[in-house]
């Protein structure tokens, strides 16, 4: 037998349609030329999906960066004192420079507010920016059209502000981090909204977590099976599908409106320093989140206690221990890494959350910096969100370059979650 | 003092018709502090039957009394909802709500479900570990960041794509668009949950039979997981019922009956943020009237939810 023969011999019989059985086609070509086109579908929209991400992200970064075209009031270079440029004047002369050109009044409002010579460089030279110069954002361009437009962009200037000024600006800078919050697009800043958020968030976690860990170790170690436990179980389940917006609704109403008199601090006595702002504080918003992850944090706490070995128990309870020295120091120790990381996954959406606080009464200004639970709030969603919804381009570029704050905030958290659970889990596998 | 001092357990209390032991009944002993533990725990459960009771009532309290001025046959049948003139007909809202949850679920219907497909019957196990990551990351992203995208990348495409003129700044498909990619990754997990837990032996036996993996992708193991999927696809509908930053940012500010994706208006959850945002007065009917469009948007909300829960318990196929 010849060694082609052999092979042939040994390929499986073949299935065309002209040997099948009498109505059988199995149509094998067909069928898997299909189910390969079909296949490149299923993987291409697999693909879509991912590549809304990019474009999301893409979106985004394109417009935090870009040329920037400003006109100034007062040409800076007109501001020379001595022969020496503005950059170059020291703080005595800029101080003249900004006395000479502002009214007498002004001027002195702004001396009683911090004295000249007590001023620094910078202050000073941001102070006469804002004061003299008056620099208005004429147009903004995002990062794509900065690259490969450059030729468009200088002849809108030529055509519309020949003297105006054009620089390439990226709008997330340490100075959105550091001012407060402004009307004036070049000198917004976020300061007052992070620390909002900040506070908001540590209070919402006081709140929370001690709540959710508890109320996951009554149903899951307390009662099983109940009937009670079974009607609690339901309830968080549907409250876990309720949209956020009700949650802001039962915190205006029962938060901000019907516990006024604790959630603005009147009864610890004062309230912070605009008079508790009607209830609508960083308490109120704390508690209306705390209520909104609660669910959250419970089921996954739930989920965290259940994966604890009941062995461990058994032992614990064997050796004369009560229920609650087992849960103190074997079931919670045994799984407080997956409950933390639950616990920080709930809080990044929190971190997130707008509408409710709008519903609650985020203000829209704040004069002053959040200080403790009774401030007056806004957060840092907030603020892009209300950045977002003004017409002009050049807060869009600020509500860019805020949201990349707020998600490099929230992939911090969701690090620290991951840290926290490598760390736990080392910890457990050397014994302790 | 007695010998059995020596043993340092002290017994909590003197009992002469007890029989003296060395090793006191332990099981016995009343722990009030176990006790006050348990109570608190309970506390801390009962605080979310607590918060329904909550919603319950604050939203029950505040529309009855907008109810009381406003009939229920107005509110649901009027086509004008201008609380400046006294009109309350929820429709335009309702109408708004409709078409952004409907092109949400014409997005992330199709792709959820085949992206999940994709997941659970064909990516081999790298890729998987890489593209769950990534859906995860799109689920977590806040709504305010997709209201921003809706807003500045989709409505200009939209606009270049269709013609200025036809499009709106503010418009409702943009805003479904976005809100389709939003619970997309909801539906595409729940899905591939589900399509993962139909049983191997499922597959094996269509495989024997000859059929080829589209075959058994499609004709075995999407039938036999068709609870989970219907269940995902209710819960997604109810999460784009409910979202509200989307829609407050891209669909447009004011209510406008109409059921045209190309025009702006305003939804349930729009106007709520968009009125209580401003200052409000806790007496006007304009503060009431939002709890009564809250509570029908609870109402729908959950029964979706008990629904999707009610189909998956239903429905399920109880394999060995």
């Amino acid at each position: 037998m010849s060694a082609t023969s052999r092979l042939e011999a040994r390929q499986p019989p073949s299935f065309g349609d002209e040997d099948a059985p009498e109505g059988f086609r199995p149509n094998l070509a067909a069928r898997k030329k299909r189910g390969e086109r079909r296949r490149l579908l299923f993987l291409c929209s697999t693909v879509l999906a991912v590549l809304f991400l990019v474009a999301l992200i893409a979106s985004v970064v394109n417009q935090s960066f870009g040329y920037v075209l400003t006109v100034a009031q007062i040409d800076p270079a007109s501001l020379e004192r001595e022969g020496l440029p503005l950059e170059k004047q020291d703080a005595k002369a800029l101080a003249a420079t900004l006395g000479e050109h502002v009214s007498r009044r002004y001027f002195a409002k702004l001396e009683a507010e911090k004295p000249m010579a007590a001023r620094n460089r910078e202050e000073l030279l941001s102070l006469i920016e804002a004061e003299v110069v008056k620099a208005k954002v004429l147009a903004t361009w995002n990062l794509s059209k900065s690259i490969f437009g450059k030729r468009e962009i200088l002849a809108f200037k030529e055509a519309n502000a020949p003297e105006g000024r054009l620089f390439f600006r990226s709008w997330v800078n340490a100075a959105l981090l550091s001012n407060p919050q402004s009307s004036d697009a070049m000198r917004a800043g976020i300061r007052g909204p992070v620390i909002g958020s900040l506070l908001t968030i540590l209070f919402t976690i006081l709140i929370a977590l001690p709540l959710g860990v508890g109320a996951a170790i009554w149903l899951e170690e307390y009662t099983k099976d109940s009937a009670l436990s079974r009607i609690v179980q339901t309830n968080i389940y549907n409250l876990a599908g309720v949209p956020s917006i009700i949650y802001g609704m039962l915190g205006l109403a029962f938060f901000v409106r019907g516990l006024e008199p604790f959630t603005s601090g009147a009864v610890f006595g004062g309230g912070g320093e605009d008079g508790g702002a009607n209830g609508r504080t960083i308490l109120s918003a704390s508690l209306t989140l705390a209520i909104l992850i609660l669910p959250v944090v419970i089921i996954n706490a739930q989920e965290a206690i259940k994966a604890v070995p009941q062995s461990l128990r058994q032992s614990s309870l064997a050796v004369g221990a009560t229920k609650w020295q087992t849960i103190w120091h074997h079931v919670i120790p045994a799984s407080i890494d997956r409950v933390l990381t639950g616990a920080v996954l709930a809080v990044s959406r929190a971190l997130g959350e707008t509408a409710p606080l709008v519903v609650v009464g985020a203000s829209t200004f704040l004069s002053q910096d959040p200080t403790g639970p009774f401030s007056k709030f806004t957060t840092l969603p907030i603020q892009i969100y209300q950045w977002t919804a003004r017409p002009q381009a050049e807060f869009r570029n600020l509500a860019a370059a805020a949201i990349l704050v707020l998600l490099l905030l929230l992939l911090s958290l969701n690090a620290a979650a991951i840290i926290l659970r490598n760390k736990y889990r080392k910890e457990k596998r050397l014994g302790r | 003092m007695s010998d059995s001092g020596a043993l340092s357990v002290r017994e909590p209390s003197f009992d002469p018709d007890r029989p003296r032991s060395a090793v006191p009944d332990l099981g016995r002993r009343r722990r009030p502090a176990e006790a006050l533990i348990q109570s608190f725990l309970f506390l801390c459960a009962s605080v979310s039957v607590l918060t329904t009771i909550g919603i319950v009532v604050t939203l029950g309290t505040e529309s009855y009394s907008f109810f009381k001025e406003v009939s229920f046959l107005e509110f649901f049948t009027g086509r004008v909802w201008q609380p400046a003139i006294e009109k309350f007909g929820i429709l335009p809202l309702l109408a708004a709500t409709f078409t952004t949850s409907l092109w949400a679920m014409a997005l992330a219907l199709p792709l959820g479900l085949v992206v999940a497909i994709y997941l659970a019957e064909y990516a081999p196990e790298r890729v998987r570990d890489v593209l769950k990551p990534i859906l995860e990351v799109l689920a977590g992203i806040p709504t305010v960041v997709y209201g921003y995208f809706a807003l500045t990348t989709v409505t200009p495409v939209l606009r270049s794509v269709l013609g200025e003129g036809n499009v709106e700044v503010y418009n409702t498909l943009s805003a479904g668009l976005v809100m389709g990619i939003l619970i997309l990754p909801l539906i595409a997990s729940m899905c591939e949950d589900a399509l993962s837990s139909v049983p191997l032996s499922l597959r094996e036996g269509a495989y024997a039979m000859g059929a080829t993996k589209l075959e058994v992708s499609t004709r075995v193991v999407v039938p036999a997981a068709f609870s989970g999927l219907a269940a995902a696809f209710i819960l997604g509908l109810s999460r784009a019922v409910g979202e509200t930053m989307i829609v407050a940012i891209a669909a447009g500010a004011g209510p406008n009956f109409t059921l045209n994706p190309l025009r702006s208006a305003e939804t349930m959850t729009g106007h709520i943020v968009r009125i209580s945002g401003g200052d409000l007065s806790y007496d006007s009917i304009d503060y009431t009237s939002l709890f009564a469009i809250a509570i029908l948007l609870f109402v729908t909300t959950l029964l979706l939810n008990l629904i999707s829960r009610w189909i998956i318990s239903r429905y399920r196929e109880v394999y060995e």
